[in-house]
């Protein structure tokens, strides 16, 4: 690894501090701004929850952070600093030496991210052997203590087997164990649960906050469902057309939203609550990025919504940890 | 652009391997493949050929290189003839130079398959690795790649395969070089397409979040995953490679008289095809007709058990 930067105030006990990302696909349509500046940072051993609808950008700052863009995508502007080094511009063979060791990564769909023709053990002890020179002896029990680690009953046999051999649920607690074998610093999670039934998906949310808490990596857990990350994260980003429009401690953001769209996400999440009344939902769907609306990206769906919106809304700090990109965030007197 | 993340993840339906649990995939793909009962006896007639090919200088009852062993004086025996000097009997007669035309043709089916299947084997392996990387690399290095492919399957293979030999002369080693020549192209094309799709799959992405390097993913995940349409190119490639050999030895341009293949064979016994001899010629050729026949069937079974698309 490169020499690390001289380490300021707010990133020495951050693993990872991402400032003013963008990453934007130059296509033939356009330029399309998946990500336009989006900050966030993340300590050791806490979760972050990057919660958004699909097309806001959240795969993308997560495929970003590891530098997997490929053309016509690039990284235009910002840093990714990972426990000090700024990741973003950081030649090709430095960011493999990261990728795997020291931030990991865990997929939506376990079926498609394991290789169906090789088996488990194949690839674990690959996963082993590309960052440590150890025996295949000396990589076959690591990767049957990660095997041990994420609940996986007779890990012996497991490591045998073909991933088709194994449940949904049960290859997700594979790809875990994987993302754990070389103890990262830090695990993005793509939407790791949503192939999963729910009685698997709390299962897999427990192994993996547990993990987090026994080992002290850091996590951004990427999902459009809002109902786990409030259970799992410690903090919340919510991202809404490559920007992040509100974020916060969960328990605040879930609690008491400030940005309309937060609200809208919580209000669509059906609850045992409001039995009998209408569902709530948030009108229309995700604008083009190509074709975002003037000022905020959102205010084509906001039901607050009016001239004012159409300028440039303010990212502003509220109530000490909270961030808010809203012209005029719901306060508690406009809530009631 | 922006949803590639999301939209690749969701697309495809994670049951494409489920089912049949317990057995390995080597057992669940014998058990496929012996379903026809055509192919079954193509496969098994095929493994016959292979072993008499391979044993030929242990079974043959003659060794036809061995001047000392064929008799001219018994050239153009019908069969079941006796030998007049050693009183060996000639199951299917003789050819034109006197050699048992059994033992003529398990050496000649030998060298017939050693020529098909290391052209095979080599042409695979360098088509393989240059569609493994024009796939991966992409850019301009694919387009001049498959410019290139392209333009050598614009000609005949057996022009190409001529001209080679007649550039490079008589022989064993020149035969399978031109064989090479004709065929990797072929491999190319196929393992660009799949490692095209492959490539796109997550666990291409998954493996490079994991840090591996480009040649680890290349040749341990994407290769194995575009197997499937390599087998079954492979066998087709083969029994074109053998077809092939057969034409050129027919012509008079591929293997020496001294090292008869089944084409020589086939050559050497037309001359007296309309003279009433039609076994020089007819015996040889029904064991080629045979060998590409069973190799064909093979390859058929094996696409069918293979493709995705065409699963039960």
């Amino acid at each position: 690894m490169k020499a690390s930067l001289a380490p300021t105030a707010a990133t020495d006990d951050a693993v990872l501090v991402v400032e003013d990302l963008a990453t934007h696909f130059f296509t033939r349509a356009g330029t399309v701004k998946a990500v336009d500046g989006v900050s966030f940072r993340v300590g050791a051993g806490e979760i972050m929850g990057l919660v958004g609808e699909s097309g806001s950008g959240k795969s993308i700052t997560g495929f970003s952070i590891l530098g997997l863009i490929d053309p016509p995508g690039r990284i235009v502007a910002g840093s990714v600093r990972f426990r000090g080094d700024d990741l973003v511009g950081l030649d090709e063979e430095a960011l493999r030496r990261l990728r795997g060791n020291r931030i990991a990564m865990i997929f939506q769909d376990p079926m498609m991210t394991l290789n169906p023709v090789l088996r488990i053990d194949t690839q674990m002890v690959e996963a082993v052997q590309a960052h440590a020179r150890v025996s295949r002896a000396e990589a076959l029990e690591r990767a049957r203590l990660a095997l041990d680690k994420v609940g996986i009953p007779a890990p012996e046999r497991r490591l045998k087997a073909y991933p088709h051999e194994l449940s949904g649920g049960m290859r997700q607690r594979v790809a875990i164990a994987i993302a754990f074998i070389n103890k990262p610093d830090l695990i993005i999670a793509d939407e790791p649960t949503t192939a999963l039934d729910v009685t698997i998906q709390a299962q897999i949310l427990y192994e993996a906050q547990k993990l987090c808490r026994e080992t002290g990596t850091a996590m951004i857990w990427i999902t459009h469902d809002l109902a786990v990350v409030s259970a799992l994260a410690d903090h919340i980003a919510v991202m809404y057309a490559g920007r992040i429009v509100e974020q916060g401690p969960a328990g605040d953001v879930i609690g008491r939203p400030l940005h309309p769209y937060t609200e809208g996400l919580i209000g669509s999440v059906p609850s045992h609550n409001r039995r009998g009344q209408p569902l709530v939902q948030i009108p229309g769907m995700t604008p083009s990025l190509l074709a975002l609306p003037a000022g905020c990206a959102f205010n084509s769906r906001c039901r607050y919504a009016d001239e004012a919106c159409r300028a440039e809304p303010p990212f502003q700090r509220i109530e000490g940890a909270r961030e808010v990109r809203c012209v005029r965030p719901l306060t508690t007197e406009r809530a009631a | 652009m922006s949803a590639t993340g999301e939209a690749g993840t969701s697309a495809q339906p994670a049951s494409a391997h489920r089912g049949a649990p317990v057995e390995t995939p080597f057992r669940r793909f014998v058990a496929e493949f012996l379903e026809s009962p055509v192919a079954a006896i193509a496969l098994a007639v095929l493994v016959v050929i292979v072993a008499l090919a391979l044993l030929a200088p242990w079974i043959a009852p003659q060794n036809p290189y061995d001047l000392a062993q064929v008799d001219v004086m018994d050239n153009r025996l019908p069969p079941g003839s006796t030998s007049m000097m050693t009183g060996m009997v000639y199951l299917l007669g003789t050819d034109g130079a006197g050699r048992d035309l059994v033992s003529a043709m398990l050496y000649g089916l030998r060298i017939s398959l050693a020529v098909g299947v290391a052209s095979g084997l080599i042409a695979m392996a360098i088509g393989a690795v240059v569609g493994l990387v024009a796939a991966y690399v992409g850019g301009r290095v694919e387009t001049l790649i498959m410019r290139v492919v392209d333009l050598q399957l614009s000609f005949p293979a057996i022009l190409i395969a001529l001209m080679l030999v007649a550039v490079l002369g008589k022989g064993v080693d020149k035969i399978i070089v031109a064989l090479i020549t004709v065929q990797w192209a072929y491999y190319a094309r196929t393992v660009r397409s799949s490692a095209l799709v492959e490539r796109r799959k997550e666990y291409v992405e998954a493996a490079r979040c994991l840090g591996l390097s480009h040649r680890r993913i290349l040749f341990r995940h994407v290769l194995p995953n575009c197997l499937p349409p390599l087998i079954v190119v492979a066998t087709v490639q083969t029994a074109h490679a053998i077809a092939l050999e057969a034409t050129l030895s027919f012509l008079g341009v591929g293997l020496p008289q001294t090292e008869p293949s089944l084409g020589l064979l086939i050559s050497n016994g037309f001359e007296y095809v309309l003279s009433g001899k039609y076994w020089i010629s007819t015996f040889p050729g029904l064991a080629l007709l045979v060998t590409i026949m069973t190799i064909n069937l093979v390859g058929d079974q094996l696409r069918d058990i293979l493709n995705p698309r065409l699963k039960r």
